[in-house]
């Protein structure tokens, strides 16, 4: 398994943080990881993006030549990213923002990621952080997709016992539970932020559940 | 668990745990991250911290702490590295170990701040004037990074020497997991060298200008002694699937990452590719590189730069094989499938 994920929305959005956190629930799994930046002339109100790269193997390039997962945050960023992506690639839209009912080359999963955070959250700035796991989610379902019936069912049951997925030989993937543990490392620093931005996560995550 | 941290953060451990006493630096993207993260820790630790009014100041700085027997470095890109050479040509003559760290940018001029790897000529085939060489290590992971700076001062130290860090904006702003795993450096051996008061001994003095009929003549010929120590004990490489290779890429720092890619790529359709990854651009490990270049066997330069360490490639295969170069610059970057095009080119 291996991700290529961009992350892109205006500056001041969080989608530096968003990708430290995806880079982290790597970690949390053992996996290898690389979290490369947008950097310099970026400010709050201009673009910005991240590059997290998540693989069972080694990483060569931290910058992805092959993308496959997009979080657009704005429309800019889906405008920009979308034809850099695969096919079949997992892409995040911010609905709130970004026109549903356009046609687009590869269809994204549509999450009101900042109607979410303001109305459900009560902090507009966790909107980065529902958006990280509307993509777990999103993901999840694209691998047990992909792997079979029966991996689907193995994996319903590890996570009945919030057993790590990262056992399950063939899906590698980023779980949810390694998410929530990052979210712990990444606000370390500031610990009133732990719990807001759980409950981010896990209601991105539900909403993709549940569509 | 391994922390996840940018390159150039991950450089400032190594130094500090290295028993970093004082740094002196200027602003440039994209290595702000080191004066950044020092001038809180240095503090903290009670060691110097100074930002200085410019880069040549920032560099003669070091000079002056270094003398002292005290571990100093400074860090630019390389707009700011093209201003400290006056300063690294006197520390070589000096014989003075401290480290100088370049995070590369795009060049020639101001160029822009995306990573690029075109100051290879200006680190290793000397930037300052005068018959001097610099060790330049070259990391290509947010791991060596931290390895690298620890491990700079020692050999500074070992040889007397100005010891370069050429990493370039990719590895500097990548974050990856990384292991802090070398001890804190407390214990430093006694000097016969440096100026620390001359109370109860002999005087020293330590100069670059050497005017005396012969007395340069005579430096020169010890340094190039010294130089030649160097080459003979610390090249270092890394080679990845050379064995049985027909197509060989040589590539440093970031594209030997990226190079690696591409060999697995390379071998997923058959065709033998290897990597050789010089980890010393100075000394350039040449006797490995001629080792490898049998009958049948070609190289291939892979760099973010239009053409420069092929140039030490191909005088450490002396001919005997064909070499090749693959290469972008000002921000641009080589992809693996494109070096996988250019190795099937070569072998058809």
């Amino acid at each position: 398994m291996k991700n290529e994920i961009i992350i892109a929305g205006f500056g001041g959005q969080g989608v530096l943080l968003a990708g430290t956190l995806l880079a982290q629930a790597a970690i949390e799994q053992g996996l290898h990881t690389t979290w490369f930046p947008s950097y310099g002339a970026e400010m709050r109100g201009g673009t910005a993006n991240s590059t997290v790269v998540v693989s069972v193997d080694e990483i060569g390039s931290p910058l992805a030549f092959n993308p496959n997962a997009l979080i657009a945050l704005n429309e800019p960023s889906l405008n920009k990213f979308m034809p850099r992506m695969i096919e079949g690639s997992i892409i995040i839209a911010n609905s709130s923002i970004i026109p549903s009912d356009k046609e687009y080359k590869i269809q994204p999963v549509f999450v009101p990621v900042t109607d979410i955070s303001d109305k459900e959250i009560k902090n507009v700035k966790t909107a980065n952080l529902v958006a990280v796991g509307a993509l777990i989610k999103a993901l999840e379902l694209y691998a047990s997709g992909n792997c079979g019936e029966d991996s689907h069912k193995r994996r319903q049951s590890a996570e009945e016992t919030e057993g790590d997925l990262c056992d399950l030989e063939d899906t590698k993937i980023l779980t949810l539970k390694s998410a929530l543990a990052a979210c712990e490392k990444a606000f370390s620093s500031k610990p009133e932020l732990v719990e807001v931005n759980k409950k981010a996560i896990q209601a991105g995550y539900d909403f993709v559940k549940q569509l | 668990m391994k922390k996840l941290v940018k390159g150039n953060i991950a450089l400032c451990e190594g130094a500090i745990a290295a028993g970093l006493k004082s740094y002196f630096g200027y602003p440039i993207t994209p290595q702000n991250e080191v004066p950044a993260y020092l001038s809180r820790k240095m503090v903290e630790l009670g060691r110097v911290f100074v930002q200085a009014e410019s880069e040549i100041a920032a560099a003669n700085m070091v000079l002056g702490a270094a003398v002292t027997g005290a571990r100093a470095m400074t860090s630019s890109s390389s707009p700011g590295i093209s201003l400290k050479q006056e300063a690294i040509s006197y520390m070589a003559g000096m014989q003075i170990p401290a480290l100088i760290v370049n995070i590369q940018r795009g060049g020639p001029g101001l160029g822009n701040i995306s990573g690029a790897q075109s100051d290879y000529f200006q680190a290793v085939k000397g930037g300052g004037h005068g018959d001097y060489r610099l060790i330049v290590l070259a990391p290509n992971s947010v791991q060596e990074m931290y390895e690298m700076a620890y491990d700079s001062f020692d050999l500074a130290e070992k040889y007397r020497t100005p010891v370069m860090i050429l990493a370039d904006g990719i590895v500097g702003q990548m974050m990856e997991p990384v292991e802090f795993n070398r001890p804190e450096k407390k214990d430093f051996e006694e000097k016969s060298w440096h100026l620390n008061g001359c109370k109860g001994r002999a005087p020293r003095s330590i100069q670059s200008l050497l005017m005396k009929d012969g007395v340069l003549e005579k430096h020169n010929i010890n340094l190039q002694e010294k130089y030649k120590t160097i080459s003979k004990n610390e090249a270092r490489f890394e080679t990845y699937k050379t064995d049985d290779a027909r197509v060989i890429i040589t590539a440093y720092g970031i594209s030997s990452r990226i190079a690696k890619s591409a060999v697995k790529l390379a071998r997923k359709e058959g065709i033998k590719a290897g990597l050789f990854r010089p980890k010393t651009l100075w000394p350039f490990p040449s006797e490995a590189i001629a080792a490898l270049a049998k009958p049948g066997v070609k190289f291939l330069s892979a760099e973010l730069s239009h053409g420069q360490m092929i140039e030490d490639v191909k005088l450490a295969v002396n001919g005997k094989v064909p070499v090749e170069f693959l290469g972008k610059a000002g921000g641009a970057i080589i992809t693996e499938q494109e070096i996988v095009i250019k190795i099937k080119e070569m072998i058809k």
